[in-house]
């Protein structure tokens, strides 16, 4: 006992008043300014909710940051804040005839989205299961196989990601609206507003999102530069993070990472407001299911088997 | 009345060796907490073992046990004070004590669990955001704080007006005394809501949840005050009739049936349907996969909880103050375990995609809620200390207009009585 307290010199001078006065705020309070001890502490403390801020103060907060993450990892760090488009609605499909288990997906987004390395955060998680298996029974499925070589004969495999829903648990859970859904159906979290309560944690029936237990680390020469303040920013520890589509990319024209790297084409993206687009070719033509639609959750992720 | 309150705070810092030893014991274990909780904010919650497929653990727990303490408290002893219950009315104001202690320890639970604890303004209506009507999390902050507000104005407004030696207007505090009854079933329902409207937790999602939580916190609130009065009236001058004390055991007997034909109804409906839903209350009971960390528990916790019922059905042995305080102490322990992690972690098991993990708390964890639970002990302590010589009128503050309009007060304390 007597180490621990010589190891926390803070907690030494709260005496038994002091703790009866301040109570665990005051120690909280005061705990974290002597980590921080720069003056952006203050800033972002007293930072507003994002979608009440107007241009100015987002500028203004997005100029702090850069300043911020580009002095921690060492080079030129970019923060954009892009709107939705107008017009769009993401939609994301998974052929799981096509799906081998390769998990290039899981990396590639760990790379692009900047999760942190240790501890590992995984938005994207591959559930391995043997044929026959069904896919409600959900303790069945492996998340942690690890064969030389993949596809394993006898398996099928079903990535599973934060499912962009149309009625989400998770922002109707949160407590203080750090978490809410953008005009482009991309399901969002203020990482400077979230306070840890990990509600949404308890909420989300796609086990889609992820907290920062520890601070959360990424090597310098790893880190994508290319970030969004609602996407892919360096994180914090005591915040939730999840998967955004790569809104980053997205809202550009671009396809998420995971899109991109799939090599045997399993991954479909889109928007499903346009009658053209190759996923509402696949929801129209393919036999389309959504994981636990009994919850009328209406994931605009959509499974299918194109075979 | 300023000087009369520091006056009045003077007694916290008279007492016998005995009631030193007391406060040193508990401000150890409040500073170890502290202690560990400095560690906790350096290195984040990881120092916990909870992680994603089990993200509340230890201190959500308590929370919830807290919330039915608090409520118990009141509707138990409120009662009095509308229909004069001689005998229970004496501890009232004991009980509304306790219910202010339980609901300030609810939030220590809440804070320490928070992973930014310093943007919780973020949660208030105005300054922050909250996410009312929509977020339950939101509503227990509201009806918690509503909760805290009403106990604390009735304590203080009893002990302002004893102070003065005059008898409290029961008019004037008796809208807030009924309030406080259905506000604190409130409190309750609302919490058992907070899991209860979670479809992604089949285990928690049961409509039968929330009379649960009613029936298990008037188990084990009240066992808490029963073996609180017994020291209360051993160690001050406060009287607390056996009468008293036998009929709060009675009543602890209703709802422990009623809790227990609950839990039988839950068993029921689970394994006999038998959906793969079956799987977390298979984990609790039964163990999965071979996977049993909670089984034992929650067995000791129902054998206890029989245990108890039986005890306080059969008049002899609720009358007689050895098997009535073994009960009691049975009920603490069962409701704890049944309450708390017994609630809360099958919740996350088998997780929503599956996942088994198996929580079981770091030394950390279990120290910061020692220290919260003795910081509990301590303001309850204190709190009595304070209040008990003014409510058994050993303290008094005569005020007197004196000619020149001047305001004297003089304190008078009759000496304590050994
Ligand atoms: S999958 Fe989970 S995190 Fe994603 S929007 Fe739905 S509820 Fe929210
Ligand atoms: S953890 Fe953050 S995002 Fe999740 S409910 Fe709590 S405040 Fe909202």
């Amino acid at each position: 006992m007597s180490k621990k307290q010589r190891k926390n010199p803070l907690s030494l001078k709260l005496d038994r008043r002091n703790f009866l006065k301040g109570s665990a705020l005051g120690l909280a309070a005061s705990a974290l300014p002597l980590e921080n001890a720069d003056a952006s502490f203050i800033e972002a403390f007293f930072q507003k909710h994002f979608r009440e801020m107007n241009k100015k103060e987002i500028q203004e907060v997005l100029n702090r940051l850069e300043k911020e993450y580009s002095e921690q990892y060492k080079k030129h760090v970019t923060v954009k804040a892009t709107k939705a488009m107008p017009g769009v609605q993401f939609g994301y499909g998974l052929d799981l005839s096509r799906c081998i288990g390769c998990r290039r997906c899981v990396y590639a987004c760990i790379g692009e989205n900047n999760q942190s390395r240790d501890p590992q955060i995984p938005w994207i998680q591959v559930l391995s299961f043997r044929k026959g298996d069904k896919w409600t029974d959900l303790e069945e499925a492996d998340k942690y196989y690890n064969p030389a070589t993949v596809p394993e004969p006898e398996h099928w495999y079903m990535p599973v990601q934060c499912q962009q829903c149309r009625h989400p648990a998770c922002t109707r859970a949160c407590p203080t609206q750090a978490t809410w859904k953008e005009p482009d159906g991309i399901v969002v979290v203020d990482y400077n507003w979230c306070i840890g309560c990990r509600y949404c944690m308890a909420a989300c029936p796609y086990g889609a999102r992820h907290f920062n237990w520890g601070e959360p680390h990424i090597p310098d020469d790893e880190l994508n530069p290319v970030t969004h303040y609602l996407g892919n920013r360096p994180r914090y520890k005591g915040v939730v993070e999840k998967c955004t589509f790569c809104i980053q990319r997205t809202r550009e024209g671009r396809y998420p990472a995971c899109v991109e790297i799939c090599p045997v084409g399993a991954r479909k993206f889109g928007n499903l407001l346009d009658p053209s687009s190759e996923i509402r070719y696949c929801i129209e033509n393919k036999r389309v299911f959504r994981l636990k639609e009994e919850l009328n959750t209406q994931p605009k992720f959509y499974y299918f088997y194109a075979t | 009345m300023i000087r009369n309150f520091f006056k009045a705070m003077k007694q916290i810092l008279i007492g016998d060796r005995n009631y030193y030893l007391w406060i040193a014991f508990l401000s150890f274990f409040v500073i170890a907490g502290m202690a560990a909780y400095a560690e906790q904010i350096h290195d984040g919650l990881i120092v916990t073992a909870m992680r994603d497929p089990v993200s509340w653990g230890l201190y959500i727990s308590n929370f919830t046990y807290l919330v039915g303490v608090a409520a118990a408290a009141v509707v138990l002893v409120v009662p009095a004070y509308i229909y004069n219950f001689k005998a229970i009315k004496e501890i009232t104001l004991l009980g509304e004590m306790l219910a202010v202690t339980a609901v300030i320890l609810c939030i220590l639970f809440v804070m320490v669990d928070m992973g930014h604890p310093e943007r919780l303004w973020h949660l208030l209506p105005f300054v922050g955001a909250m996410n009312f009507p929509s977020s339950l999390l939101a509503w227990d902050v509201i009806v918690l704080s509503g909760y805290l507000f009403i106990n604390a104005t009735i304590v203080l407004y009893v002990l302002y007006k004893l102070s003065l030696g005059k008898e409290y207007n029961l008019q004037f505090i008796k809208p807030l005394i009924i309030l406080s009854i259905p506000w604190a079933v409130g409190i309750h329902t609302v919490t058992a809501f907070l899991y209860n409207g979670l479809p992604s937790r089949p285990f928690w999602n049961a409509s039968i949840l929330a009379p649960r939580f009613l029936a298990s916190a008037f188990c084990s609130g009240p066992a808490l005050m029963l073996i609180l009065f017994q020291i209360i009236r051993k160690v001050s001058r406060i009287e607390v009739k056996d009468k008293a004390i036998f009929k709060i055991a009675e009543l602890i007997a209703y709802a422990m049936c009623i809790n227990l034909f609950l839990e039988i109804a839950e068993l029921f409906k689970e394994f006999y349907s038998g959906t793969v839903d079956v799987a977390s209350i298979q984990y609790l009971y039964f163990g999965l996969k071979g996977n049993n960390g909670l089984v034992p528990w929650i067995w000791w916790a129902t054998i206890l909880n029989v245990i108890a019922l039986i005890l306080f059905l059969n008049p002899k042995t609720r009358e007689n103050m050895l098997t009535l305080n073994a009960g009691c102490v049975f009920i603490i322990i069962g409701i704890y375990i049944e309450k708390g992690m017994g609630l809360v972690i099958p919740g996350f098991v088998p997780g929503t995609l599956g996942e088994i993990y198996n929580y079981s708390p770091t030394h950390i964890e279990i120290l910061i809620t020692v220290g919260i639970w003795a910081f509990g002990a301590l303001l309850y302590t204190l709190m009595l200390k304070f209040a008990i010589p003014i409510y058994t009128g050993q303290l008094r503050f005569s005020s007197t207009k004196k000619t020149d309009g001047e305001k004297t007060s003089s304190v008078d304390l009759e000496p304590i009585a050994e």
